[in-house]
């Protein structure tokens, strides 16, 4: 266990620290939702004048949900792209040859994502603050909205962990993007799900994307549904992608 | 050329860059058509530069340059028309075949339609390339880009030859391959060669005169055998095969000069007459009973010649590994910039 | 043999011959490299997929044009996949100049608007190729083109304008700045740039005041609504004297500008 917590934390370590010395990695992961936010809050917000859409904190609030939780993802998915990058030049496999427990690598990357979107998490939230966001939810709701955004960086990082593993290229970029983005965008992110019409419809219901982003936006308003299947549904993720990821360095390990 | 005049005259051909030391500082020198000129120096010493300025990708800070009898400066066409050149990279498209990148450059070359499939057939099979010839060039191998490298600069066949470290990273096989081929212009086309290398083997095999550059000027230029003479004479290793006998082989060894001991039992001793002399300390040795467990000659090398001019060696002393590819960036990777 | 020492004339072939080679180079590394022609034809059309399902909900927004939302939103694959045509075209330039492929080309009596024309030669294909797919997805997803069959063609010579005039732009970036890196860096800034429009609401149904002005300013929406007026509209002169006004003018500066860069990048005495 201990072996596991320092290889962990030496990992974590170098992601943060690269972040930090290297702005260009940080800046876009923090640039982007923002952007979304300012699109779809400012650029849709006459969205909430359709007949039955009835969010009642407001457009900005239903858009800050599901820029939060996206930031949370992407933030993970990041980090499949930096396992990717490390195993074309190399670094990889001296991690793999200097960590006594290897399964701590997986952790460790998994700690620096979260890090990482603390930092993104908070300046959206923040940016949505100063654009007036209503925010009724108390103590404990919010927390709980954090709560699912951890656990959706987890997943998603894990995710990305076992593409980059398998394929230990940086061309892994796009399939570890494309599910999850697909997966995210086929939830209802513009209007809430009994405005949805037609096919897509049909696939945000039975998308467990919709429940996360049906139970966050909940909390914010003070109004909590389907909090426990959120959680559920990520812990049930989480539990899969690291069984993804495990396979995934075991991959790499056998591959040298 | 328009007559039988010098294939390349530099005159105090500088070039500078802001915020840096002269990669390039001032140096002279004359290429005689038809001979193979080897520039020969350490990383960064500015080999590439110079390269870059005579084929007139880079423009000169100040001298003055001739290749092909037209000025680098104000007759750059004439001068490229003139030359072909393979630089420090093999500079290929992957996703191209080798035919593809020949029958691309006949087209830019001007190389009428009718005869440019049967010029690029001829050059794959002077270079070895046929049965590759329609495989795309990012499955090549360096041996064979490189190879590749040269059709392309000889497709409109110019007069005169710029390669820049062409064998760099090449296999023993690939490199001796190709020594052949540009010994093969020079001597049976006739074709001026102006080569860079950091090889010192390089330069001795193929080069009929070098010129040494070190930090942008030319230390010493003329035929590599000279250059070694300038150092001093080959010197015979000798390693008896009975070291109770070591001073009877110091009293034969005399007779040729002052035998010098060293490690495990040998001695070494310099000959006056050159590598001539081998034969006769043989005939000396033998004549007198004596058995040798081990016979050397060691020459004086290019490298030798470089540390004497220096005081380094030209092996290892690679300067910061960046300055010349720095200093040949500019021609692909800056935009003009004020001289 | 017709070469003889030294015989090749020192200005070469003509442009033409010169815009010739360069662009087949061009054509056939586009057509050999499917991932990249394809991944940025699709990418689009899963937005489109989405958005035009997902915001159908914005078509009941009073005073929002009487038609379907995807017929409305149609007009945005074309704009997204001419984003990818200028990384696609800038990075293909960069890569030449980080190999050294350019110092072989510049060797040759190429002229730089040849290389230019040439090199964007592949980018014109794909703007046809994705112009062409983008727009019988459309139709084949129930969308009907107002202008009728004539406005289809107008529709398609619009988007190509459009996606040229971007590929300048990533040509531009490409000769300044000699890096793939920074060429694939400018993806985010022009995504902006688009979603920064009237893409997904009619201007004046954008309600934040800040949004509406940037949208109004932004040339992107001119060159989005005048592609939008042909499928929802009909023949609105106005759209598309702005549509096509902005597209050229996109073109003729990207291009200006990256005639220039190519003058200081191919570095010759």
């Amino acid at each position: 266990m201990k072996r596991f917590a320092y290889v962990a934390r030496a990992v974590a370590w170098r992601s943060i620290h690269n972040t930090l010395v290297t702005p260009s990695v940080i800046v876009p992961s923090i640039v982007f939702p923002l952007f979304f936010l300012a699109a779809f809050a400012g650029g849709l917000s006459k969205i909430s004048h359709v007949p039955h859409f009835d969010y009642r904190p407001g457009y900005t609030a239903f858009q800050f949900v599901f820029v939060f939780l996206q930031s949370a993802a992407f933030g993970g998915v990041f980090t499949g792209f930096a396992i990717a990058r490390d195993f074309d030049s190399g670094f990889a496999r001296r991690l793999l040859l200097s960590a006594p427990r290897r399964s701590g690598i997986i952790a460790g990357y998994a700690g620096g994502a979260l890090a990482r979107w603390f930092v993104t998490g908070s300046i959206v939230t923040i940016a949505a603050l100063i654009a007036g966001m209503d925010v009724p939810g108390n103590a404990s709701e919010l927390v709980g909205l954090v709560g699912l955004g951890i656990m959706a960086n987890v997943v998603a990082g894990l995710w990305g962990c076992g593409v980059a593993m398998f394929l230990r290229t940086e061309q892994a970029g796009a399939l570890i993007q494309m599910p999850v983005f697909v997966v995210i965008f086929l939830a209802p992110i513009y209007v809430p799900l009994p405005l949805l019409t037609g096919w897509i419809h049909s696939i945000a219901k039975v998308n467990p994307a919709t429940v996360v982003l049906e139970a966050g936006r909940g909390l914010l308003a003070a109004s909590p549904v389907h909090v426990g299947l959120a959680f559920a549904v990520l812990a049930g993720a989480a539990v899969v992608m690291a069984a993804w990821a495990r396979r995934g360095l075991a991959s790499a390990e056998r591959a040298g | 050329m328009t007559a039988a005049g010098p294939a390349i005259v530099v005159e105090q051909l500088v070039r500078e860059y802001r915020k840096g030391p002269r990669a390039v500082d001032g140096i002279d020198l004359t290429v005689s058509p038809g001979e193979i000129y080897g520039f020969l120096g350490p990383n960064g010493a500015g080999k590439s530069t110079t390269v870059l300025m005579l084929t007139t990708l880079l423009p000169p800070t100040s001298g003055r340059a001739s290749v092909g009898g037209y000025d680098i400066v104000r007759d750059g066409s004439h001068v490229r028309a003139s030359i072909g050149a393979a630089l420090q990279e093999a500079a290929l498209d992957a996703i191209l075949t080798g035919r593809e990148h020949l029958l691309l450059q006949a087209t830019l070359q001007g190389i009428p339609k009718a005869t440019r499939a049967r010029r690029a057939q001829e050059l794959l099979e002077r270079v070895g390339l046929t049965e590759a010839a329609d495989r795309r060039v990012g499955g090549y191998s360096g041996g064979m880009k490189r190879r590749l490298d040269l059709a392309l600069a000889l497709v409109h066949s110019p007069r005169i030859l710029f390669l820049d470290e062409p064998t760099t990273g090449l296999d023993l096989q690939s490199r001796t391959a190709l020594w052949s081929e540009v010994a093969r212009l020079a001597h049976d086309e006739g074709m001026t060669v102006f080569l860079t290398t950091q090889y010192l083997e390089e330069a001795d095999a193929l080069a009929d005169r070098v010129g040494i550059i070190d930090h942008g000027k030319i230390v010493a230029e003329d035929t590599p055998a000279k250059l070694k003479a300038e150092i001093g004479n080959p010197t015979v290793e000798v390693v008896p095969a009975d070291l109770s006998r070591a001073e009877e082989f110091a009293q034969a060894l005399s007779a040729f000069g002052s035998p010098a001991r060293g490690g495990r039992g040998s001695l070494t001793v310099q000959l006056p007459g050159g590598e001539a002399q081998l034969a006769d300390v043989v005939r000396v040795l033998d004549a007198a009973g004596l058995h040798v467990a081990s016979l050397h000659l060691h020459q004086p090398s290019l490298d030798d010649v470089f540390l004497a001019k220096t005081g380094r060696k030209l092996e290892g002393s690679a300067e910061d590994e960046n300055e010349e590819p720095a200093a040949a960036a500019p021609a692909r990777g800056r935009r003009r910039r004020g001289r | 043999m017709a070469a003889e020492l030294g015989s090749t004339p020192a200005n070469g072939p003509g442009l033409l011959a010169q815009i010739g080679a360069v662009g087949r180079r061009s054509i056939t590394r586009t057509l050999r490299q499917r991932a990249l022609l394809i991944f940025p034809m699709l990418f689009p059309l899963i937005l489109f997929a989405i958005n035009g399902s997902a915001l159908n909900a914005a078509t009941r927004i009073p005073g929002f044009p009487p038609v379907s939302y995807r017929a409305f939103v149609l007009a945005v694959p074309f704009m997204q996949g001419a984003l990818f045509i200028a990384v696609t075209a800038g990075i293909d330039l960069a890569r030449d100049i980080e190999s050294g492929f350019f110092n072989r080309l510049a060797l040759t009596p190429l002229r730089g608007a040849a290389l230019l024309a040439g090199q964007l030669g592949g980018a014109f294909i794909v703007a046809c190729l994705q112009s062409v797919v983008y727009l019988l997805v459309g139709l084949a997803t129930g969308v009907g083109i107002a202008s009728g069959v004539g406005g289809a063609f107008v529709l398609l010579a619009l988007s190509i304008v459009i996606a040229f005039g971007f590929a300048g732009v990533g040509a531009l970036i490409a000769l300044r700045t000699g890096s793939g890196e920074a060429v694939q860096a400018i993806f985010p800034l022009l995504f902006v740039t688009l979603f920064l429009s009237s893409a997904s609401l009619p201007r004046p149904l954008i309600a934040v005041h800040w949004f509406r002005e940037v949208a109004t300013y932004n040339p992107a929406s001119y060159m989005i609504e005048g592609i939008r007026s042909l499928v929802i509209t009909g023949w609105d002169g106005r759209a598309l004297a702005l549509g096509f006004g902005f597209g050229l003018a996109l073109v003729i500066v990207s291009l200006g500008l990256a005639s220039g860069a190519m003058r200081n990048r191919l570095v010759r005495t």
